[in-house]
């Protein structure tokens, strides 16, 4: 069974704007998929709509076998829990510790009284510690987050997008403020992730090229419609051209000079 | 194109100027405002005022029942901005774009603040005379409501400027209204309140003395008992505390800021 269905899905901005138009893809559980587009394409609508943060205007979308679209309250928040979300501009609170960001990532399992009073227990504690170890960020455990470098942000985000145990990790332009070092360090990180934990990843991307040479599926998006779905080797330069709605050499990336090359 | 741009802007300034000095020299030639003679009265207020305001012996007998009043108005201005700010960032944050519970919320709030803020402290501290005659309460009053509309509206604002980017992050996470509330809101903007919160406390302590005058309790109906039965030095005196009280705070409260920032 696949772990995402998707399914003429439609997202209306207002009566007039069409975000998202009739959108059906189906996710396998362990793909890392890419998205790829202009600006306001739709890549971020998409993303929401997955894990709920905007509304579905119609059509139907299945994680894990649960229908998302009518889903309200504790279950809307039980579907939220197994889908981990990093951001461009890395959404930490800036003023706290990057353990205490982190375990951040456990409030959606928490009831009332421990959420508010961010109760966590030993275990979780000791499961932050190992994650943020494991992302190598160890010396600045008791670091606030406002005294890390851009990267190292972006690592917290994935720590505690991590620490929510996830079934799918949805990406929002995780390297576009990022320095190309850093951003592949992190494109790195979320390959792993995607290897050794078997964590299904969907990242949005700016950069065709870093699309093409980590994804093992592309889907192009343009106006609201995906004109592109599959593997990265069978996206020729006029598709690329196709979905970004320019001319031949207008991209600072062209694929005659990729290893890539139809 | 350029060129005209250029001379329209120092047009501007000119006719803004002329309009500005006719305005000026109008109101006073109709006021019969005469610049020299005010010039020089400015010394001989000064040796007035130090004449008569110096504090003398018998002033500062009178000490110990005016630092009484210090006290009640310092701790009226203290527990009337913390009462009302904690008030007022909960209704912040159901005002505030990122964390109201339904846009219906964002007008309202919006409006309350507006009315509490705008109307001014002396207005509301003769109103609240009607309902609670000559009592601290007054003052309290007034003060709340004003330091009410002015905490609301600056929260209101600090939430959507630094809470927006956590509030998705965690609300993706699955947490509760409360815990993401609780978890990223407040932390997030606890250095910015606490310093509109010192803020507030300061202002507070000079509106009191207003307050006082108007409404006859703490340290403004001392001020106005003395003054009014000719006691200049008395006067001076409560004039002398207040100012060393505001700068003391203010400088308490300086501290406490460069250390929470």
């Amino acid at each position: 069974m696949a772990l995402l269905e998707v399914e003429s899905l439609v997202k209306r901005y207002g009566t007039e704007t069409l975000a998202l138009d009739q959108v059906s893809f189906t996710m396998e559980a362990g793909e890392f998929a890419a998205i790829i587009g202009r600006s306001g394409a739709g890549k971020s609508t998409l993303l929401r709509c997955i894990n709920r943060l905007i509304d579905i205007s119609s059509g139907e979308l299945r994680f894990d076998g649960v229908s998302v679209p009518g889903l309200r309250g504790t279950a809307l928040r039980r579907h939220r829990t197994q889908i981990g979300m990093i951001f461009q501009h890395y959404n930490l609170v800036n003023r706290l510790s990057v353990i205490e960001n982190v375990l951040h990532g456990r409030l959606g399992y928490k009831g009332l009284v421990q959420g508010v009073l961010g109760i966590y227990s030993e275990e979780e504690k000791r499961e932050a510690v190992r994650i943020i170890e494991s992302l190598g960020l160890g010396e600045q455990i008791y670091k606030r987050c406002d005294q890390l470098s851009g990267g190292q942000k972006q690592r917290v985000g994935i720590a505690r997008a991590l620490i929510q145990q996830p079934k799918l990790l949805l990406c929002d332009e995780p390297i576009a403020s990022l320095d190309p070092n850093a951003a592949k360090i992190i494109m790195d990180t979320l390959r792993e992730i995607n290897r050794e934990m078997g964590i299904t990843v969907l990242v949005n991307l700016h950069q065709v090229d870093v699309a093409l040479r980590y994804a093992e599926r592309i889907i192009g998006v343009k106006g609201g419609t995906i004109v592109y779905d599959g593997a990265p080797d069978r996206l020729s330069s006029e598709q690329i051209h196709q979905i970004y709605g320019s001319e031949a050499g207008d991209l600072i990336l062209d694929l005659s000079e990729q290893q890539y090359a139809v | 194109m350029q060129y005209d741009v250029f001379r329209q802007r120092r047009n501007q300034r000119l006719i803004f100027f002329g309009v500005l000095i006719a305005l000026t020299y109008g109101s006073m030639v109709l006021t019969a405002f005469d610049p020299v003679a005010g010039l020089a009265a400015i010394p001989r207020a000064f040796i007035w005022g130090a004449s008569n305001f110096i504090p003398d012996e018998s002033a500062m007998r009178r000490l110990p029942r005016i630092l009484e009043r210090l006290q009640e108005t310092v701790l009226v201005s203290i527990s009337s901005a913390t009462v009302a700010s904690a008030l007022g960032l909960v209704v912040a944050v159901l005002g505030a774009n990122t964390t109201r519970p339904h846009p219906w919320f964002s007008i309202p709030t919006r409006a309350i603040a507006s009315i509490f803020r705008n109307v001014d402290v002396s207005v509301w501290a003769l109103v609240l005379l009607f309902s609670f005659g000559q009592s601290g309460y007054t003052g309290f009053f007034a003060l709340f409501f004003v330091t009410f509309g002015f905490i609301v509206r600056v929260m209101i604002e600090t939430i959507d400027e630094v809470g927006t980017e956590p509030v998705e992050a965690l609300r993706a996470s699955g947490a509760s209204y409360m815990a993401t509330i609780s978890q990223s809101v407040i932390p997030a903007c606890l250095p910015q309140l606490i310093s509109w919160v010192l803020y507030m406390i300061e202002t507070n302590i000079r509106s009191a003395t207003l307050i006082g005058i108007l409404t006859g309790t703490g340290i403004g109906f001392a001020f106005d008992l003395y003054f009014k039965s000719f006691n200049y030095g008395a006067a001076g005196l409560v004039v002398f505390v207040i100012v060393i009280t505001v700068l003391l705070i203010e400088a308490l409260s300086n501290t406490i800021r460069r250390s929470i920032l």
